[in-house]
C-alpha cells in the first residue's frame, strides 16, 4: 500500500509531503530528490527502487508527483491512483503548476486525507468529492444532520459517484470520442507498427438517477446481431464494425452486463468523466502519409524533401498539422522552401518544424530543404531519427462509431427523446513517425 | 566578452534540464553557422566562441568541432586569445593526427619565441596534456630551455615542472644525459622559485638514477645552510610568516633523504650544523602567534628529523631530535602529537636513540589512554611496540592488555598480535608468557587469530618447564562460566597433552578435567569440537579410568551420528581405536606430541603482511632477516602430523594443528585474512619458471585454489589442460578465466566448459617466435569478495623444439655458420642448485632439445641442438653449457638463426640451473 505521497517542484523542493505509514521515514523525501530528480543521468523508469523503497513518479509539466512504498504493491494501481490524483487536482484548481499547488496546499492536504486512507485509495470521483470538500471554506452555518447523513450514505452507498436529487431544466449529454493514433512507418511506406488508443469522455447534465445505455460498432456485438437475423444487413454492418483489442470502463459501468450481453449500461456521474478507454490495432485509417527523400551531397550538404498526403474524405479538414524533420547535429545553416504553411529551422531542437493550419482530405503538400553541414572530426554517422508529425482530424481513425446512447429515467417524467445529445469525434496524433 | 557572460547567465537561469539543452543546441547551431568556412572571424569572436564551446563541454556535452579554430587562436599574438586556445586544447585534446601536428607546431613556435609569457603558456599546455605524443615531441627541447642561460626565471620554473610531469608519464623518453650536471647546478640559481621547481625535478630523477645526480648533495647542503642561516628578512618574497623559504627547505631535506650521509667531512659538518640550527630554532620562542608560522617551522623540523633518522649515524642529533619530539608529545595540537608519535616510532628503532625514546614511556602510555583521536592512539600503540625491550616488556604488555579492553575495534586485532609478539619475544619466564596470552584470549578472544594460539601451544610443547604451569592455568581459566572458544581450544589441547601433570590434585582429577572440557563442548563450533574429540582420545591414553565415560560420550548419537562428516569420522574412529587397540598400541599412537621445529613466529609474519612493508619498523624487519626468511614455513611442517597415523582424513593431524599459514586453509573463519593473499595484485610468475623444463605440474597454489597443468606439444602446435581445484568447502561463484596473449604470436583458443567442470583445454599454435608468455586471468567470488588472479601461462619458446641429432663434426660446422654477433647470446651466472650431472641432463632434455653426447671435447660440457617450429619459420638453435664446479658458475651460450630466439632462450635457461 502507498506509504506516502510527495509533490516536488522542478528544483526538487518539496511542496507537499503526506506520509501515511510509519515505515516511510523523512529521509525518503531526500532519497527521491537525490536519486531521481537530481540524478546525473536522466531517470527514464517511472518506478525507482532506492534502499528497498519503491518510488512511483509521474511528471506534470515541472511538477513531480511521487508515491512511496516499502511493500510489494500493484504498480498499475499506484499509477492509476496518481493519474486520478492529477485529474482531481485539475478539476479543483485547473493547471497543475507550482503556483497553483502553493496556493491550494490546504485543499490538497484535505484531498489527500480523503482519497487515501492509511495508504489505501478511496473514492476519487471528483463529482462526489466536490460535495464535501469545497474551496469556499466553512459555510455560514454547520451542515444539518440530514445533509451529513446524506453525504455518509452516498459515500458509503452503492452508487458512490452520484448523489440523489439532481435536477436540470435542460437534460443535456455531451459525448466525445478522443483517439490518438500511433504509427511507425519505414521509408518505403511499410507500416511497422500502428495502434489507436481511444477514450470516450462524457459530460452529462441529467436529472434524477438515469440509467444509460451506450452502443457502438463493436464487432462482437454487430456479429451477434447479424447472426440473430435482425433487420440490419449483415454485409454492411460487418464492414463498418471494429475489433477492439482491450478496453477499460469507468466504475459506473455494470461489468456483469458487459460480460454477459456486451452491452454498456450505467448510471452516469454528474459532470465530466471518462466512460471508457480502448485500444485497436486492426484496420486503422492512417490520416496522413509522409514520404521522405534525403540525399547527402558530399560531406557538407544534405537535401531533404518531404511530401505529406492526407488520406481521408475531401470534405473533412485536418487541423494543427506540424511536421518535424530532424537535422544533423553539425548543421550550420538551413534553407527551406514550402508551398503551404510555414517552415522554420529551430536550432534549439535540432529540427525543421513545418506548420500547416488546415488541410482538406485527399490533398498533398511538400517541403524541400537544403541543409549545410560543418565538417567535424569524429566519424560518427548521423543516426537519422524519424520524421514525426502532429495533427488533429474530425473523425475517429479507428473507425469507431457511436450507434446509440439511450437514457431511461423511470421516476422522473422525461424520456430519451427529451435529452439533447452531442457527439464529437476527434482524432489526434500520438507518436506518428516515419523513418527517413 | 559579453556574449559569453550572457550565455552563461542564460544557462544558469534555465528552469529545467530540457531548457538548458535547448539553449545549448541553439548556441551550438549559432557557433556552427559562425564557424562555417565562408566567413572570416576576427580573433575576438573566435575566442568568444571557443570559450562558449569549452563551457558547453565542461557542462558535459560532446563537442566535435571548433578544434581548428582553437588551434588558430594559438597563432594569435594576443595573450588572452592564445591563453584560451591553449586552455581549449589542454581540456579537449584527442590524439587526432592532423591536429596534433598543428598543435605541436604552434607550441614549437611559442617555445622558440622570445616572449616569456608565451613560452610559459606553451609549457603549461605540454604539462597539462602530458601525453606520450607530447613527450615524444618536446622531451628533447625542454631541458635545453631549462638550462639555457638567457631563459627568464619564470620560464625556467615552468620548464622544470613540465619536464617533471613528462618524466612521470613517460620516463623512457626523457633522457637527461648531458644536461644532468647543468640541471643539478640549477640548485645554485639566484632565483628561489627556480630552485624550488628544479628540486622537485631533481628529487624525482635522482630516485631513479641516484648515481648520476650524486653531485646534488653538496649543492643541496650549501643551499640549505644558506637558507637556514639567513635572517628571516633576507629572502624577501620567500619568507613565509617569518620562516625563510619553508617549502624549499623541506624539499632540500627530502632530496637529501635519497642519499646516504655525505662522505666529504666538510659537507657533512655543514649539514650537521644546519640540522643543529633547525633543532635550535625549534627551541626559540615563536616569532608569531599565527598557526602558519608554527606549521612552516614544524614542517622543516619534521623533515629534518626524518633526515636524521635516515642517516642514523649522529647519536647526538638523534637524541636531540628525540627530546624535541618528546616536547611535542604533550603539545596542544593533535596533529603535532600524531607526527611526533609517528617519527618516534622510527627513532625507536635506531640503536642510538632507543634509550632516549624509552624515557617517554609514561607520556606515551598516557596518550594511549587519554587521546581522543583513534589514529593518534594507534600511533601510540605502534610506538609502545617499537620502544619495547626486555627491560620494559612487562610494563608495556600490561598497559597494552589493559588498554585492549577499551580499545577501538578497528585496531584490536593488530593490538592482539602485537601483545602476542612482545610477550613471546621478551618473555623471561614462560609462565609469564602463558599468563599473558591466556589473559589476551580472555580479554579479546574474538580478535585472537589462529596463529596466536597455535604459537602458545608450540611454545608450551617445546618447553618442558612450563607445561605443568600451563595445564594448571588453563584449567583455572576454563572454570570461568563463560570463556572464549579460543580458550577452549588451547585448554583442550593442553589438557589433552599435559592433563596428567595436574591430575594429582583432587580438585583437578581426570574426571573433573574431562567434565570441565565437555561442559564447553556443545557451545563450540565444529573445528573446536573436532579438537576436543581428539583431546578426549588422548585422555583415554593418559587416564585409563576415564575410558568408559569417554566411550559413552563418543558412542552417543550426537557424536557417532553427527551430521558433520569430520566429527562423525573422528567419533567412530576414536571409539573403535579405544575399544580395539591394546594399551601399548594406544600409548604409541597417542604419544605426547614431539617438539615443534623452531622457526620464525608465524604471528610476526602475519603482522608484517597486515601492515605492509612500509609500516613495519626497521627493527622488526631485521628481526625477520636474522631468523631466516622462511616466512612460509618451508617444508618442515610434516613433523607434527605423523603423531596419529590412523586418521585418514585429509586434515589428519591431531587437533588440526599445524604451524604457519597452510593451516588457515582449513579454517573458514579466517576468511578475511586469507583473501589478502589474492589481493596482492600483479602477475604471479613464480610458478612460471619451473615449467621451462617440464610440462606437467602445479602452476599455482594458495589457500583457496590450486591450478594444475598438463601440456603436450607437437611441432608448432600445443595443447594445455588446466585443472582448477577448489580447496575450500565453499563454492566459487562466477568463476571466469580469460587468456590474453601479448602480441599476436600465439593463437590460443580457450574452451571453457561451464558449470561444475574444472578442466579447461587451451589449444596453442606458435605463429612466430615470441618472448612474452600469455597471461591467464582468473576471476571468481569467494565468500562475497571478488578474487582476481593473473598468472603467466608457462608457454615458452622452447616448448616448440624438435630435437635434432647430429654428429660432432656437423655440430661444429653449424656452430661456425651461426657466427654473426647478434645470433649468439651468452650468459655467465651462478649456480642456484647443486651441480649434479644427471639433474642437468634431465633439465636439458626437458628443454626439448636433443642432448648430444660425445660432441664437446670437454666431457663436463653439454651441447644440445634443436629446431624451433613456428608457423612462420623454423629456427635452428644450438646450445652449449659449460659448468665450472670450482666457482659454482655456468657459462651458457646459445646460437640460433634468429637473434631474438637466442636471447630469449638464454634468459629462460639462466634461471634454471
Amino acid at each position: 500500500m502507498i506509504g506516502g505521497l510527495f509533490i516536488y517542484n522542478h528544483k526538487g523542493e518539496v511542496l507537499i509531503s503526506r506520509v501515511y505509514r510509519d515505515d516511510i521515514g523523512r529521509n525518503a523525501v531526500d532519497a527521491f530528490r537525490v536519486n531521481v530528480i537530481h540524478a546525473r543521468q536522466q531517470v527514464r523508469s517511472p518506478v525507482t527502487n532506492i534502499a528497498r523503497t519503491s518510488f512511483f513518479h509521474v511528471k506534470r509539466s515541472n511538477i513531480w508527483l511521487a508515491a512511496v512504498t516499502k511493500q510489494n504493491v500493484n504498480a498499475a494501481m499506484v499509477f492509476e491512483f496518481l493519474y486520478k490524483m492529477c485529474d482531481v487536482m485539475t478539476a479543483y484548481f485547473g493547471k497543475i503548476s507550482e503556483e497553483n499547488i502553493k496556493n491550494n496546499f490546504v485543499l490538497i492536504y484535505e484531498l489527500l486525507d480523503e482519497i487515501l486512507d492509511f495508504g489505501y485509495p478511496q473514492n476519487s470521483e471528483t463529482g462526489a468529492l466536490k460535495t464535501f470538500i469545497t474551496q469556499q471554506g466553512i459555510k455560514g452555518q454547520p451542515q444539518t444532520k440530514e445533509e451529513q447523513s446524506q453525504i455518509t450514505s452516498q459515500v458509503t452507498g452503492q452508487i458512490g459517484w452520484r448523489r440523489e436529487g439532481i435536477k436540470y431544466r435542460r437534460n443535456e449529454l455531451f459525448l466525445d470520442v478522443l483517439e490518438s493514433v500511433n504509427l511507425l512507418m519505414s521509408p518505403q511506406g511499410q507500416v511497422l507498427s500502428a495502434h489507436v488508443s481511444g477514450r470516450v469522455v462524457m459530460k452529462s447534465y441529467l436529472s434524477g438517477m438515469p440509467e444509460c445505455k451506450f452502443g457502438m460498432n463493436d464487432k462482437i456485438v454487430i456479429d451477434k446481431q447479424g447472426k440473430g437475423g435482425t433487420t440490419d444487413e449483415p454485409g454492411k454492418s460487418g464492414k463498418q464494425s471494429i475489433a477492439i483489442d482491450d478496453c477499460t470502463f469507468h466504475q459506473c459501468v455494470r461489468l456483469s452486463k458487459f460480460d454477459s450481453e456486451r452491452s454498456i449500461s450505467f448510471i452516469p456521474p454528474d459532470g465530466e468523466y471518462e466512460l471508457m478507454r480502448y485500444r485497436t490495432t486492426k484496420d486503422i485509417i492512417l490520416p496522413f502519409r509522409v514520404i521522405p527523400l534525403v540525399r547527402e551531397v558530399g560531406r557538407t550538404k544534405l537535401e531533404v524533401k518531404v511530401v505529406i498526403k492526407s488520406n481521408f474524405k475531401p470534405s473533412l479538414l485536418a487541423q494543427k498539422i506540424e511536421v518535424r524533420i530532424p537535422t544533423p547535429l553539425n548543421t550550420s545553416g538551413v534553407q527551406v522552401i514550402c508551398m503551404k504553411g510555414k517552415a522554420k529551422y529551430k536550432a534549439s531542437e535540432n529540427a525543421i518544424v513545418w506548420k500547416i493550419k488546415r488541410m482538406a482530405g485527399m490533398k498533398e503538400s511538400q517541403i524541400s530543404a537544403e541543409i549545410e553541414l560543418l565538417p567535424t572530426n569524429d566519424k560518427k554517422k548521423w543516426a537519422r531519427p524519424p520524421i514525426s508529425m502532429n495533427f488533429e482530424v474530425p473523425f475517429a481513425p479507428s473507425g469507431l462509431k457511436v450507434r446509440y446512447l439511450k437514457v431511461f429515467e423511470s421516476k422522473l417524467n422525461y424520456s430519451d427523446h427529451d435529452v439533447i445529445k452531442w457527439v464529437r469525434y476527434i482524432g489526434r496524433s500520438g507518436i506518428y513517425e516515419t523513418r527517413c | 566578452m559579453r556574449g559569453l557572460a550572457v550565455f552563461i547567465s542564460d544557462i544558469r537561469n534555465c528552469k529545467s534540464k530540457e531548457a538548458e539543452i535547448k539553449r545549448i543546441n541553439k548556441e551550438l547551431a549559432n557557433i556552427r553557422s559562425k564557424f562555417k568556412g565562408d566567413k572570416a572571424l576576427d580573433g575576438y569572436s573566435k575566442k568568444k566562441y571557443v570559450c562558449k564551446l569549452l563551457f558547453i563541454f565542461l557542462l558535459g556535452h560532446d563537442i566535435d568541432f571548433g578544434h581548428m579554430e582553437a588551434v588558430n587562436l594559438l597563432s594569435s599574438n594576443k595573450y588572452t586569445e592564445k591563453q584560451i586556445g591553449y586552455l581549449f586544447i589542454s581540456v579537449l585534446v584527442n590524439s587526432n593526427s592532423e591536429l596534433i601536428r598543428l598543435i605541436n607546431n604552434a607550441i614549437k613556435n611559442d617555445l622558440s619565441s622570445r616572449n616569456p609569457t608565451f613560452m610559459c603558456l606553451a609549457l603549461h599546455c605540454i604539462a597539462n596534456v602530458g601525453s606520450r605524443e607530447m613527450a615524444e615531441a618536446f622531451a628533447g627541447e625542454i631541458p635545453r630551455i631549462l638550462v639555457a642561460g638567457d631563459t627568464m626565471d619564470s620560464v625556467k620554473q615552468s620548464a622544470a615542472l613540465c619536464l617533471l610531469r613528462l618524466y612521470k608519464t613517460s620516463p623512457d623518453l626523457v633522457l637527461m644525459g648531458e644536461w644532468t650536471s647543468r640541471v643539478v647546478h640549477l640548485l645554485n640559481d639566484q632565483h628561489m622559485g627556480v630552485v624550488t621547481a628544479a628540486i622537485s625535478l631533481i628529487t624525482c630523477l635522482s630516485q631513479k638514477n641516484p648515481d648520476e645526480f650524486k653531485t646534488c648533495v653538496s649543492l643541496a647542503v650549501s643551499r640549505l645552510s644558506r637558507i637556514v642561516s639567513s635572517a628571516s628578512t633576507d629572502l624577501q618574497d620567500y619568507t613565509y610568516y617569518f620562516v625563510p623559504a619553508p617549502w624549499l627547505s623541506c624539499k632540500l631535506l627530502r632530496l637529501l633523504q635519497c642519499y646516504p650521509p655525505p662522505e666529504d667531512g666538510a659537507v657533512k659538518g655543514r649539514l650537521v650544523e644546519c640540522l643543529e640550527t633547525i633543532l635550535n630554532k625549534a627551541q626559540e620562542p615563536p616569532k608569531s602567534k599565527k598557526v602558519q608560522h608554527s606549521n612552516a617551522k614544524n614542517a622543516i623540523l619534521f623533515e629534518a628529523i626524518s633526515l636524521i633518522i635516515h642517516y642514523d649515524s649522529e647519536p647526538n642529533l638523534l637524541v636531540r631530535a628525540c627530546n624535541q619530539l618528546g616536547q611535542f608529545l604533550q603539545h596542544r595540537e593533535t596533529n603535532l602529537r600524531y607526527l611526533a608519535l609517528e617519527s618516534m616510532c622510527t627513532l625507536a628503532s635506531s640503536e642510538f636513540s632507543h634509550e632516549a625514546v624509552k624515557t617517554h614511556i609514561e607520556t606515551v602510555i598516557n596518550a594511549l589512554k587519554t587521546e581522543r583521536d583513534v589514529s593518534v592512539r594507534q600511533r601510540a600503540a605502534d610506538l609502545l611496540y617499537a620502544m619495547c625491550d626486555r627491560s620494559n616488556a612487562k610494563q608495556i604488555v600490561a598497559e597494552m592488555l589493559s588498554y585492549l579492553e577499551t580499545a577501538d575495534y578497528s585496531i584490536r586485532e593488530e593490538m592482539v598480535l602485537k601483545v602476542a609478539i612482545l610477550a613471546e619475544k621478551y618473555a623471561v619466564d614462560y609462565s609469564w608468557y602463558v599468563d599473558t596470552i591466556l589473559n589476551l584470549i580472555r580479554i579479546a578472544g574474538d580478535y585472537v587469530s589462529e596463529e596466536v594460539w597455535y604459537r602458545v601451544i608450540q611454545i608450551v610443547i617445546n618447553r618442558d618447564d612450563v607445561q605443568g604451569y600451563a595445564a594448571k592455568t588453563v584449567f583455572e581459566a576454563l572454570q570461568a562460566p563463560a570463556c572464549h572458544e579460543n580458550m577452549v581450544k588451547v585448554g583442550g589441547y593442553i589438557l589433552g597433552e599435559f592433563g596428567n601433570l595436574i591430575a594429582g590434585d583432587p580438585r583437578s582429577s581426570p574426571l573433573v578435567q574431562f567434565n570441565l572440557l565437555h561442559s564447553k563442548f556443545h557451545l563450540c563450533s565444529v573445528p573446536t569440537r573436532a579438537l576436543l574429540l581428539s583431546a578426549y582420545i588422548k585422555f583415554i591414553n593418559l587416564f585409563p579410568e576415564t575410558k568408559s565415560t569417554i566411550q559413552e560420550v563418543l558412542r552417543s548419537d550426537s557424536q557417532i551420528r553427527n551430521s558433520d562428516v569430520e566429527l562423525q569420522q573422528r567419533a567412530v574412529e576414536y571409539l573403535k581405536l579405544s575399544s580395539i587397540a591394546s594399551t601399548d598400541v594406544l600409548a604409541t599412537v597417542l604419544e605426547e606430541m614431539p617438539p615443534f621445529p623452531e622457526r620464525e613466529s608465524s604471528i610476526l609474519a602475519k603482522l608484517k603482511k597486515k601492515k605492509g612493508p612500509g609500516a613495519v619498523s626497521v627493527n622488526e624487519l631485521e628481526e625477520g632477516k636474522r631468523e631466516g626468511g622462511e616466512l612460509n614455513g618451508g617444508g618442515e611442517r610434516g613433523g607434527d602430523s605423523s603423531a596419529i597415523a590412523s586418521t585418514p582424513s585429509p586434515s589428519a593431524d591431531l587437533l588440526g594443528l599445524r604451524a604457519g599459514p597452510p593451516v588457515t586453509a582449513a579454517a573458514p573463519s579466517a576468511g578475511s585474512l586469507l583473501v589478502d593473499v589474492f589481493s596482492e595484485a600483479g602477475v604471479n610468475d613464480d610458478g612460471f619458471l619451473r615449467f621451462v623444463c617440464k610440462n606437467n605440474g602445479v602452476l599455482f597454489e594458495n589457500q583457496l585454489l590450486q591450478i594444475g597443468i598438463k601440456s603436450e606439444y607437437r611441432q608448432n602446435l600445443g595443447r594445455m589442460y588446466l585443472f582448477y581445484g577448489n580447496k575450500t568447502s565453499v563454492q566459487f561463484v562466477t568463476f571466469t578465466t580469460t587468456v590474453t596473449c601479448p602480441g599476436d604470436t600465439l593463437v590460443l583458443e580457450p574452451l571453457i566448459e561451464g558449470g561444475a567442470q574444472v578442466q579447461q583445454v587451451i589449444n596453442i599454435e606458435c605463429l612466430t617466435d615470441f618472448s612474452d608468455a600469455p597471461l591467464l586471468n582468473i576471476k571468481f567470488r569467494y565468500g562475497g569478495a571478488l578474487q582476481n588472479l593473473t598468472l603467466k601461462l608457462p608457454v615458452t619458446i622452447n616448448k616448440f623444439f624438435q630435437p635434432t641429432e647430429m654428429a660432432s663434426h656437423d655440430f661444429f660446422q653449424r656452430w661456425k655458420q651461426l657466427s654473426l654477433p647478434q645470433q649468439e647470446a651468452q650468459k655467465i651466472f651462478k649456480a642456484n642448485h647443486a651441480m649434479d650431472t644427471e639433474v642437468l641432463k634431465a633439465k636439458l632434455l626437458g628443454l626439448g632439445m636433443a642432448l648430444l653426447e660425445n660432441v664437446d671435447p670437454n666431457p663436463e660440457n653439454f651441447v644440445c641442438a634443436g629446431v624451433i617450429q613456428t608457423k612462420a619459420q623454423q629456427v635452428g638453435s644450438l646450445l652449449r653449457l659449460e659448468p665450472n664446479a670450482q666457482a659454482q658458475m655456468y657459462r651458457l651460450t646459445v646460437r640460433s638463426s634468429k637473434d631474438t630466439v637466442s636471447k630469449r632462450l638464454c634468459e629462460l635457461l639462466a634461471e634454471q640451473f
